[in-house]
């Protein structure tokens, strides 16, 4: 075990080239999908926050529970969308890192658009009298409350990132983990795991909790100096 | 001018009781009575921040009028870009330069460019008092302004308010200091259990209660105003 751990080491301070495609790719998929769920997660969060609408209660509690969804079951329904016989066949995305952003986006939004949600909706009780009482519409009183939430809002689409760069089922299932093509850290582990090489294995797994690790410590300092600084 | 308001036969659930009063310009009116009056309840339907369960509120025409809470909610940016963004909502020009302007009224000039959330919480309500100046109201409602201020700072923001005062805008205030009462009321609208028991010019309502609740509320509270 140790000289396993060893070796991963080794693989990855040696710089080998093909891991880090494979990192690299996850990277790209994830932050990809993160961007286009922050663009749609944080609207919906902001909306369903301040909002009064029919219906609103029932979507806090889907939103609520979308948190919780499968990876393999979001990579088995964006499969049968985009394979060539369903209805987004045509763009030819199944097997490419496309179809994992795609994937990975359907995944995290919900997660982005609640957390969002619970923490504009905690601001809007502080300050709905005030914004009210200045003539603010609920609109304009969202974009204020997502601006003034901003740190906080933060931890939400990192929390969205989490997900997204630790997830293996969805990926493997829409990209099909193809060498040089769709193979990201996740599944590389899962499929070096069943083959039996575990030093790459580890060193993924390293190199994979080295990179969550770092971001939510740069969250962090970011948002304690953003609390002491504003409040 | 967009006084007078009228309330008539203006209800909310069971904390205020139908009530009909005329709020005129002139002088400033004191909101007093105890915790659970109904005092903050009624500010509230005056400035349009609570729907009446029944009955009319109604202004004599439109006109601009703002609102100091207990506690101030500050945007987190700096004390000068909360007071611009109030400008900027009521869709008022020259923006800064009102602001900035406003800052100096309350004597808040030199911390313009600090984080308002970190301000002190005196210092917050007078920045609050700001935003309310910046934006000229005729009508201004203050619920209970220095409830949680200790005695300087309650100076302060009282000498702020006579300058709204002698600015022209109507002092529409809750409290249940009575002291503070004194030195800012001319008269008194007296609230007990959401009902409206006295309204009296602020001395001889202090001196001759006309009816037994405002008496015993003057009594029981006097050692500590």
């Amino acid at each position: 075990m140790l000289a396993e751990i060893a070796e991963g080491v080794r693989l990855v301070a040696t710089l080998d080239l093909r891991l880090w495609e494979i990192v690299a790719l996850s990277l790209q998929v994830s932050l990809s999908a993160v961007v286009l769920a922050t663009v749609v997660g944080l609207p919906v969060g902001a909306a369903v926050a301040v909002g009064r609408f029919p219906g609103r209660h029932a979507l806090i509690v889907l939103l609520n529970a979308l948190m919780g969804l499968p990876p393999v079951v979001v990579g088995l329904v964006v499969y049968l969308l985009l394979s060539r016989a369903g209805p987004l066949g045509e763009l030819g995305l199944l097997f490419t890192p496309g179809a994992m952003v795609v994937a990975q986006t359907v995944l995290i939004t919900p997660i982005i658009a609640a957390l969002a949600r619970q923490a504009i909706e905690d601001a809007w009780r502080e300050y709905e009298e005030q914004l009210r009482s200045l003539g603010a519409s609920r609109a304009s009183a969202a974009l204020t409350l997502v601006w003034d939430t901003r740190f906080s809002l933060l931890t939400a689409v990192l929390a969205g990132l989490g997900r997204a760069s630790a997830e293996v089922g969805a990926v493997m299932i829409v990209g099909g983990n193809i060498d040089g093509v769709t193979r990201v850290m996740t599944t590389t582990i899962a499929l070096e795991t069943s083959k039996g090489d575990l030093p790459l294995a580890l060193g993924l797994g390293v190199v994979l909790i080295a990179i969550v690790l770092a971001l939510n410590a740069a969250a962090m300092v970011v948002k304690e100096a953003a609390q002491r600084r504003y409040g | 001018m967009m006084l007078p308001l009228k309330l008539e036969a203006v209800s909310f659930l069971h904390v205020i009781q139908p009530l009909s009063i005329e709020i005129e310009p002139g002088p400033s009116t004191i909101i007093l009575g105890a915790n659970g009056a109904g005092k903050s309840v009624l500010m509230r339907l005056m400035h349009g921040l609570l729907p009446p369960t029944s009955g009319r509120i109604s202004w004599r025409s439109k006109g601009r009028q703002a609102m100091v809470f207990q506690r101030p909610v500050m945007l987190r940016r700096s004390a000068l870009a909360n007071v611009v963004y109030a400008l900027e909502l009521a869709g008022l020009a020259d923006a800064e330069k009102v602001a900035m302007e406003a800052l100096q009224e309350v004597g808040l000039a030199h911390l313009a460019h600090r984080p308002a959330r970190v301000l002190s919480g005196g210092e917050q309500q007078r920045l609050a008092l700001a935003r309310a100046w910046a934006l000229h109201p005729e009508v201004l409602f203050l619920d209970e302004p220095t409830a949680s201020l200790d005695p300087s700072a309650t100076r302060e923001i009282e000498a702020v308010i006579r300058a709204f005062d002698a600015a022209g805008t109507k002092i529409v205030m809750a409290t249940h200091n009575f002291g503070q009462a004194r030195r800012l009321a001319d008269e008194v609208i007296y609230l007990h259990q959401g009902r409206v028991l006295e309204r009296a010019p602020v001395e001889e309502f202090f001196s001759k209660p006309a009816t037994a609740e405002a008496a015993a509320f003057i009594k029981g509270e006097l050692p500590w105003a």
